[in-house]
């Protein structure tokens, strides 16, 4: 029993102190979203963004004189998963974070980063209550909330394409409810009818009830708040239906894998996405890097991951330290020169510089809509 | 009139793709008691062979009919493969084990076969070609019912009648019957057990595949984990109609299908789900075997 007891204490003691090699060498970026599982064609570009943008910063000799480290934990967009993966980059004591991707999976986290007092800054995370409520002061962006593109949505469908009867749906979700009840909102302070105002569960098997509902109400648009799969079916079961709808709908639709699963049906859709800065030199040369180092064009938020990265790692320099108070005040202090063009951040962690535009699907790719 | 016209196709759609991979579940539960939690990735791997299958197809020139009903062979073939390999490897050791042990093998079965797929194929989602070809004389009701649906409906039908009487009149039927009765008497009297237990489930994986390539052809897209999904409301219908009991997982996807269609159309889609499951609870208490299910005695 004794010698039992023995070798247990040595082997944690041996387990303990290979946990405590290294500390306080490098600055540590954790890198937070979904890597894998069905969205990760969201996540995956922030990262090669966050990697892109280290290794520049490390090939200058890094900053503070310290090399910065990336730590990459993968929260496949599912809250759950993404309070575990904070726990994990609290315990490797990173001096800040680059993500999460998602509303939902960012909101989970938040709470475990703010109580351990680290900066978080997202490319993607768009639910307006993660800055607008206040409860956390630990919180950035560089894409624009919500409300934002809720706003360009309900514009957009009353004025360009003249619809007076909407029908607004979302997928009961953090990011996609939040979108709907904005859409309703400015619809009914508008003075536009909203037919129909529900939720349908993500991932099920077919979605033509909701669609029959959509016709039965004889809306002239739709206005969807959530992702890509489940706008897909909607949008090809309305389609087939011989319904001619229009369908508008979040940054979370403008992905070309939607246009990808949707194929034909995907024609004439409407999304929302970050503006398009792709012409400025900043942006170029930012994508020409990707496509050198990866062999491929960059997806969804890559520029708004670049310029989060770039804003966060240059903010460490002029506060002169990784202290969570000094970043978060040069954060909110300094105008930084990123693909998205100069950005800064305000009281709240909204990016000062950054707006939505309205996209169209036209022959297979989404385009600029006028 | 119209719109109830309408909800009562869009559920009868669903229900007919519950009742399709439903049979699979009633099947194997029918004859050995086991919940094969599994199935649904069987449907899910027939979808995928059959996507497969009908790009290389394609670049070989087959389209239409012939190509549908080759892919679908293809993935028949594919997913009795699986079903036979798996029943060889998670549930036949497990024979004689607690009914718990091979109920929990068949749910690590699923997560491995969901996450064998997702590694060897991609956890993307991918579009699913319209494999069903439009057939022009059921144009006019597309507003209603598309070919693709009707399809699917008259599939599940054929199946069904297929299945009862394969079982009521053949003799390897006659030979699942008897092991479904008392397996051990069955073996006693000389029936091949071991055989009729494959038999069982390279049947029901051959319709979870029928089942696979049909809703994707309606759905148009696929990905690893639609399985889970579909398995877990397949699995309802069956439970509702009757656990089983062949003619009871039709009625009970047919059921569970025209409850979340009038439910979404006449409530609300965010209660689609309390009504359905609600429905199951409220059958349950009253039929406890479900609808069309047998209570059988235990005996001593």
């Amino acid at each position: 029993m004794k010698s039992f007891f023995v070798s247990l204490v040595t082997i944690m003691a041996i387990l303990c102190l290979s946990g405590t090699v290294l500390a306080g060498d490098t600055i540590k970026i954790g890198v937070a979203g979904a890597h894998s599982g069905d969205l990760a064609s969201y996540g995956l570009p922030s990262l090669n963004a966050a990697q892109l943008v280290i290794d520049d910063v490390n090939a200058k000799g890094g900053i503070l004189g310290k090399k910065v480290e990336l730590i990459r934990v993968d929260d496949v967009c599912k809250p759950e998963v993404a309070a575990n993966a904070a726990q994990k980059l609290v315990s490797d004591k990173v001096d800040a974070v680059v993500g999460h991707i998602c509303s939902g999976a960012t909101k989970a986290a938040l709470g475990i980063y703010r109580d351990a007092k680290i900066n978080v800054i997202s490319p993607s995370a768009t639910n307006v209550e993660l800055t607008k409520s206040g409860e956390y002061p630990n919180f950035f962006r560089t894409i624009a909330p919500d409300d934002a593109q809720a706003r360009l949505e309900v514009d957009f469908a009353m004025k360009k394409l003249k619809s007076k009867r909407f029908a607004v749906i979302h997928d009961k979700g953090d990011y996609g409810k939040g979108l709907a009840e904005f859409a309703k909102g400015f619809l009914d302070k508008a003075g536009a009818k909203v037919v129909l105002f529900e939720g349908i569960t993500p991932g099920a098997v077919d979605y033509t009830a909701i669609v029959n509902k959509i016709k039965q109400a004889k809306a002239d648009a739709v206005i969807f708040g959530g992702y890509h799969p489940e706008a897909a079916k909607i949008v090809m079961t309305m389609r087939k239906k011989r319904m001619t709808t229009a369908f508008i709908s979040d940054d979370g639709v403008k992905d070309d894998t939607f246009i990808k699963v949707a194929g034909k049906y995907a024609e004439g859709v409407y999304a929302t996405g970050p503006i398009d800065t792709s012409k400025s030199p900043q942006a170029i040369a930012a994508i020409e890097q990707h496509k050198k180092r990866f062999n491929a064009d960059p997806g969804a938020f890559y520029l708004n991951a670049y310029a989060a990265t770039q804003a966060l790692l240059g903010a460490i320099a002029k506060a002169g330290s990784t202290d969570y108070a000094a970043v978060s005040k040069a954060l909110r202090t300094q105008w930084v020169e990123t693909p998205l063009g100069k950005i800064s951040f305000d009281a709240k962690g909204d990016a000062k510089g950054i707006g939505f535009s309205m996209y169209v699907v036209k022959n297979g790719r989404y385009v600029l809509a006028n | 009139m119209d719109y109830f016209l309408e909800l009562f196709f869009g559920g009868l759609t669903r229900g007919s793709i519950y009742a399709l991979i439903a049979l699979g579940y009633t099947m194997v539960y029918g004859i050995i008691q086991l919940i094969n939690f599994a199935h649904g990735e069987i449907y899910m791997i027939g979808a995928f062979t059959a996507l497969i299958a009908a790009s290389v197809l394609t670049l070989l020139g087959f389209n239409g009919f012939s190509l549908l009903c080759l892919a679908g062979l293809i993935a028949v073939i594919y997913s009795a493969a699986y079903g036979y390999t798996m029943e060889k490897i998670a549930y036949k050791p497990l024979r004689q084990a607690p009914r718990l042990s091979p109920l929990i093998s068949a749910i690590g079965m699923s997560i491995f076969l969901q996450n064998y797929v997702l590694l060897a194929q991609t956890s993307d989602f991918l579009s699913f070609p319209a494999l069903i070809p439009e057939i022009a004389f059921l144009d006019r009701f597309a507003a209603f019912m598309m070919p693709s649906e009707v399809i699917i409906f008259v599939t599940t039908a054929v199946v069904m009648i297929c299945l009862t009487v394969f079982i009521k009149f053949t003799r390897i039927g006659k030979a699942m019957r008897a092991t479904s009765q008392d397996k051990t008497m069955a073996m006693l009297l000389g029936v091949n057990v071991d055989r009729v237990i494959s038999v069982t489930f390279i049947i029901g994986s051959a319709l979870a595949a029928v089942g696979g390539v049909l809703i994707s052809s309606h759905i148009g897209q696929i990905n690893f984990y639609i399985g889970f999904i579909a398995g877990i409301k397949a699995f309802t219908a069956a439970v509702l109609g009757g656990i089983g009991s062949i003619p009871g997982a039709v009625l009970g996807g047919l059921i569970l299908g025209w409850t979340e269609s009038f439910a979404t159309g006449y409530v609300s889609s965010d209660y689609e789900d309390v009504f359905a499951f609600g429905l199951l609870v409220f059958i349950l208490i009253f039929r406890p075997a479900g609808i069309l299910g047998k209570s059988s005695s235990e005996k001593v």
